[in-house]
């Protein structure tokens, strides 16, 4: 069913965990349909400096949530602002057609990180 | 890797002697019992005997049996034939709000047709409420449909007490007891059921060959039209290898089924006590009393993790078992069994069926209980909702949720 990049990510999730004092938060999801992601963000200069996450959520959710984490990394807030659930998905050479709507949600929660980020440290 | 197979439920692995009872029907007789000649003559005694050994299970007559393709096709019959049969008696029907999807969508359906259904509801155990039951009933109800055991917790229902309601008010009884034949005594007499089905896969013999019981002078209108088999109950050429393995594993649950339900009984209640005291917050879900569970069922919720997550960690472990989680469900809802339940909408999502079968030993009981605490610990420290200070910001997952 998963790809073996998926299950790689599922089994071996980079970056899990929280910031403590994280400059940007961003939450999203929905416990009605199981999944609910949580990113944490370092930023140094407007570049993303550490990310981590923190997943509910089945085998797709925690590897687009780890895959997103390192597509994110070292890039400026403006670049990662352009990463997609989709160019997520494609990352992990696809997800079932079953996940695509309601497991593909890493691109949102780190793009309401970022905005979380721009709001606390506007100025 | 080790490979644990704790999904009987689902399906059962076909029991070696009824393989060997099954091949020369695909070889040598390969006869169509329904022909005069010799080829045809050779197997329709092999089907008459499949017919005894699965009444005797139930404790029927062999001519109150019909073959069916599945469980589903037989709670198809059951609830179509009745209602198409007794419609200038009524339209009414009683079933539950746990039934499988066989019963519940085919309730939908007939609904359509402009069928009035009563689904009754459960409490937080799973279980019903007898005076519901009794006062849901009116002089157009034309059948009671509530399943012997259900699926997902393993609960099993006062077949008994409904019997003795549905015959006091003169109301068709319709078991989905597919959970429960080949795990629990099954006595019709007893349950004074009019209609009960049978799926063959669920207890030793292949996919695809079930059977339904039909109390003697009971209308069913035919579900397939066709030819003359089975007395013109249900048309179609008998799948005569799949018969014969049903009838043997019939048999051969008959036969040893108070030995095994209480050996498979000790394992379920050995994983049981295992979990709950090297888990912390769970949830078991289902009656308390283990009792009143099928003898191999146990389900229950993690907190704070999801059932896929964790079916999946499992089977990387080569442990097999299922989730009542949305994900594995192929719908974005979780299970409507939990939700008729009330169970919390979060521990709906991470709830674990574990069904043990007659090829589980301890072995393999302790290897779950060994590898399961480390998966449920790691996953929980990959959740948001562990250890979680601040309220959930979406409003559903407060919510608990009820189904239909």
């Amino acid at each position: 069913m998963y790809s073996e990049k998926v299950m790689d990510h599922f089994s071996n999730p980079r970056n899990v965990g929280e910031i403590e004092n994280a400059d940007g938060v961003g939450e999203v999801g929905n416990a009605s349909c199981g999944d609910i992601m949580k990113i944490f963000l370092k930023v140094e200069g407007n570049v993303i400096k550490d990310i981590k996450f923190k997943t509910f959520g089945c085998g797709a959710a925690i590897a687009t949530s780890s895959m997103v984490t390192e597509m994110a990394i070292g890039k400026t807030l403006d670049e990662a602002l352009e990463l997609t659930n989709a160019a997520v998905a494609e990352a992990l050479d696809g997800l079932p057609a079953q996940k695509m709507h309601c497991s593909n949600l890493a691109a949102d929660a780190l793009h309401e990180a970022i905005k979380n980020y721009k709001e606390t440290h506007s100025a | 890797m080790k490979r644990i197979y704790m999904d009987n439920n689902a399906t059962t692995a076909v029991r070696p002697e009824v393989l060997d009872a099954m091949l020369p029907f695909y070889r040598e007789q390969f006869g169509n019992p329904s022909s005069v000649h010799w080829a045809g003559r050779a197997v329709s005694g092999a089907v008459e005997k499949a017919r005894e050994q699965v009444a005797k299970l139930i404790n029927c007559s062999p001519a109150e049996i019909v073959f069916v393709s599945c469980g589903s096709e037989g709670d198809n019959m059951a609830l179509k034939g009745t209602v198409d049969a007794l419609r200038d008696k009524g339209d009414h029907v009683i079933t539950t709000t746990v039934e499988h999807p066989a019963v519940l969508e085919t309730c939908k359906a007939l609904e359509k047709q402009g069928v009035r259904v009563t689904y009754l509801p459960v409490d937080h155990n799973g279980m019903l409420n007898l005076a519901e039951l009794e006062a849901a009933i009116t002089d157009k109800t034309i059948l009671i449909s509530v399943m012997w055991a259900n699926n997902e917790t393993g609960n099993l229902y006062p077949i008994e007490e409904i019997g003795a309601i549905a015959r006091k008010y003169k109301v068709r009884f319709h078991t989905d007891a597919v959970q429960a034949v080949g795990k629990v005594p099954v006595d019709v007499q007893k349950a004074n059921v009019d209609l009960l089905v049978i799926s063959g896969h669920k207890l030793g013999a292949p996919k695809g060959v079930g059977a339904i019981y039909i109390r003697r002078g009971t209308r069913l209108t035919p579900f397939m039209h066709g030819g003359h088999q089975e007395r013109n109950r249900r048309a179609g050429t008998h799948n005569v290898a799949g018969i014969v393995g049903l009838g043997v594993a019939c048999e051969l649950s008959g036969a040893h089924l108070h030995v095994e339900a209480a050996r498979i009984r000790a394992l379920r209640d050995r994983l049981e006590q295992g979990i709950l005291e090297r888990v912390p917050e769970i949830k078991l879900n289902g009656h308390p009393d283990p009792n009143l569970r099928l003898p191999n069922t146990l389900n229950v919720s993690f907190a704070y993790i999801e059932g896929e997550s964790l079916l999946l960690n499992f089977d990387m472990k080569g442990i097999a078992a299922s989730s009542g989680s949305a994900c594995t469900s192929g719908s974005l809802e979780p299970s409507h069994v939990m939700g008729a339940m009330c169970v919390d909408v979060v521990l709906a999502h991470s709830s674990t069926r574990f069904s043990l079968g007659i090829d589980n030993t301890e072995e393999d009981v302790d290897y779950v209980l060994e590898i399961l605490p480390p998966i449920v610990q790691r996953l929980r420290e990959m959740s948001p909702l562990y250890n979680r200070a601040e309220p959930l910001s979406c409003k559903e997952c407060q919510v608990i949720r009820k189904v239909l």
